[in-house]
């Protein structure tokens, strides 16, 4: 009662207007106003410079020229109806999410719908039927659409969507990668595949294997059976004392040459395995901080309901450390996307490895290395912006009922 | 068998026999006697240190004591896994410091145990998760976490919580003890109202007003050993030791 009648006699002070903000933030003493002039001379100078080089001096020639082989490497361009298809079954889950979500999970499905859209401008493949190289991308926004309305009146669960997840994630590398000897689904070398599509691929494969990984590690550190604490310790400390390239080079070159010949396992997967051990060893360590900032009474509680360890961890332990870790799995995850151009060394043509290629492939472009590095610099940073923005906004969500 | 039958033939539903407990050298409970009955409010008192925490938490074996037997509802307290599971079952435990799970809302933190220990379908538990809630008098604060409620509510949500695996002893250790002074009362309230419906308690407090009122007997602790033990009156009236008088003494006279 009596914090109504303070609000009503103090009113809260009113925002200052745009001249006050700038004399209070900007101009408040001699020293500053110099300071925030010569900054603004500075930043002029150089935003010019950096248009004029954008719009005039750069020749962009080496992207527009093939912007596919940026997207999918040498992936046969009679086949690329996988990948749009690849693509429909993401943007209809993403669209399901959103129906469910709603949130964070609407901003995402209307991003993608948006940049998805945007490969309409894209210069269709030589041999290709132009139209439906074209409308290929327009119906990514429509199954956005679709997956949210059917998400909104079926009522779909969470786990329904998981499930639809865990689906195309089995059948998105086989209808990449083809059938052995089938005719409609030819089997394509994934030597053939390459740029943002391999880059995403070791990214998003290595990500979601190594998180299991990584929390099976710290669980196996924190074990109290030797076996396991010391194995758990062995593996995490000895891929954290190495670099990520020995350990490509290990998973790539050195375990093939002790397999038996006849078992030959594909250069993409060696590549991602060494990625997801990499990437898992130091999941694993953030995954444990957050597991010992639990307070014991936690796991007392948890034992006095009855729950038995396997449900305490599941149930109590996990979500409570996870939830701890978010900004520094997300760090992890976004570096591990970084270290992706990493698989250039053992030969995997990932985005930076076609940007290369490009630049080697005409004598003109020799001269236009800057343009294609800061392409691929803009992709690679505008990726990583929107994981980090997303676990802002996951930790804002997810923060409910913490502090 | 037999110990279920004998258990039930005289009433006796927690029989504790010389139990000792060292934490490394130190001799925390050091052989412990205690006969507890069906319906019994038993209050546990003494200096901090005195092993009174240590011991009821022995029942549920949150600590494993290393010589002597508990015997819990006619089970032996052992290293067998499958008894210390079916013994939790049947005890509710609160706690000094709440312990809820800040993760989960207030009515996720009751319908816990129904659902994963008892296997309750989920809609089923919700609704004996409300009446408990309603028991202990927060059925609005069902959707709310832990964190947006008052000390008092949150102790009251861990009665609830206990009471959801609708076990035949609750033990409390110090539950009010972190309360502020005016919220003390509302969870005192609930533990009465558990108490004359004819739950057997285990209570460890220094609410002497509370003690006189529901408890069936006392046992003051100190050192690791029961002093004296009687009814509340035997107690406060005639207390025969000399350490007894001394300590109540010390927190009536505050």
């Amino acid at each position: 009662m009596g914090v109504t009648t303070i609000e009503k006699r103090l009113a809260p002070p009113r925002r200052p207007g745009a001249i006050a903000w700038l004399r209070k933030n900007l101009f408040n003493s001699w020293l500053n106003s110099i300071l925030t002039v010569v900054t603004v001379v500075v930043l002029i100078f150089i935003l010019r410079a950096v248009l004029e080089w954008v719009f005039v001096n750069a020749d962009w020639r080496p992207i527009t020229r093939s912007p596919l082989l940026y997207l999918v490497g040498q992936y046969p361009r009679g086949e690329l109806w996988r990948i749009a298809v690849s693509l429909w079954m993401v943007s209809f889950l993403f669209g399901l999410g959103w129906g469910v979500w709603r949130g964070l999970f609407r901003a995402f499905a209307l991003a993608l719908a948006a940049v998805l859209s945007a490969g309409v401008f894209l210069p269709p493949p030589v041999d290709a039927p132009a139209l439906l190289f074209r409308l290929s991308w327009l119906i990514n926004p429509l199954l956005v659409f679709l997956g949210f309305f059917l998400a909104s009146w079926l009522h779909l669960k969470g786990r329904h969507v998981l499930i639809g997840w865990l689906i195309s994630f089995i059948v998105t590398p086989i209808l990449l990668r083809g059938v052995e000897g089938s005719s409609w689904l030819p089997s394509v070398e994934t030597t053939l595949w390459g740029g943002l599509l391999v880059t995403l691929i070791l990214a998003v494969g290595g990500l979601l294997l190594a998180f299991p990984i990584g929390i099976l590690l710290a669980l196996g550190r924190r074990s109290s059976l030797s076996v396991v604490h010391y194995s758990s310790v062995i593996v995490i400390e000895a891929v954290r004392g190495v670099p990520l390239i020995t350990i490509l080079f290990m998973t790539s070159i050195i375990v093939a040459l002790f397999l038996p010949p006849e078992l030959r396992i594909d250069r993409l997967v060696r590549a991602m395995a060494g990625m997801t051990i990499f990437a898992a060893a130091y999941i694993a360590e953030n995954v444990r901080g957050g597991l010992q900032a639990i307070e014991s009474g936690q796991i007392e509680a948890a034992k006095a309901i009855g729950l038995n360890n396997i449900q305490t961890i599941v149930l109590i332990e996990l979500p409570q450390a996870l939830r701890a870790v978010i900004p520094s799995l997300v760090g992890q995850f976004i570096s591990l996307f970084k270290d992706t151009t990493l698989a250039v060394i053992v030969g995997i043509t990932e985005l930076l490895a076609i940007g290369r290629a490009v630049i080697q492939s005409d004598s003109e472009f020799i001269q236009l290395q800057a343009e294609v590095f800061v392409f691929i610099a803009v992709v690679f940073f505008v990726l990583s912006s929107v994981m980090s923005y997303s676990s802002r906004k996951l930790e804002e969500r997810l923060g409910v009922g913490e502090r | 068998m037999t110990d279920e039958n004998m258990s039930s033939g005289n009433g006796v539903i927690i029989q504790c026999t010389d139990v000792h407990k060292w934490f490394d050298e130190f001799h925390a409970l050091r052989g412990v006697d205690m006969e507890v009955k069906k319906g019994e409010v038993i209050v546990i008192f003494g200096p901090s240190g005195s092993g009174k925490s240590t011991f009821i938490r022995t029942i549920n074996r949150l600590e494993e004591h290393q010589r002597g037997t508990i015997i819990v509802d006619g089970i032996e307290l052992t290293h067998d896994v499958r008894n210390i599971a079916t013994v939790r079952s049947e005890i509710g435990m609160v706690f000094q410091s709440f312990n809820l799970f800040p993760h989960l809302t207030v009515l996720q933190n009751v319908t816990l145990s129904p659902i994963w220990v008892k296997k309750m379908p989920k809609d089923e538990a919700e609704v004996l998760g409300r009446q408990l809630l309603n028991r202990v008098g927060i059925p609005e604060q069902a959707d709310k976490f832990p964190v947006n409620l008052s000390g008092g509510q949150q102790q009251r949500t861990a009665i609830a919580r206990a009471l959801a695996m609708q076990p035949k002893i609750m033990l409390f250790d110090e539950p009010t003890s972190a309360l502020d002074p005016e919220m003390i009362k509302e969870v005192l309230d609930v533990m009465v109202g558990l108490a004359k419906s004819g739950m057997t308690m285990l209570v460890v407090t220094h609410e002497m007003g509370f003690a006189r009122a529901v408890a069936d007997r006392m046992f003051f602790f100190d050192e690791g050993l029961v002093v004296e033990s009687g009814s509340p009156a035997d107690i406060f009236d005639r207390p025969q030791e000399d350490r007894t008088k001394l300590f109540l003494s010390q927190i009536l006279t505050h």
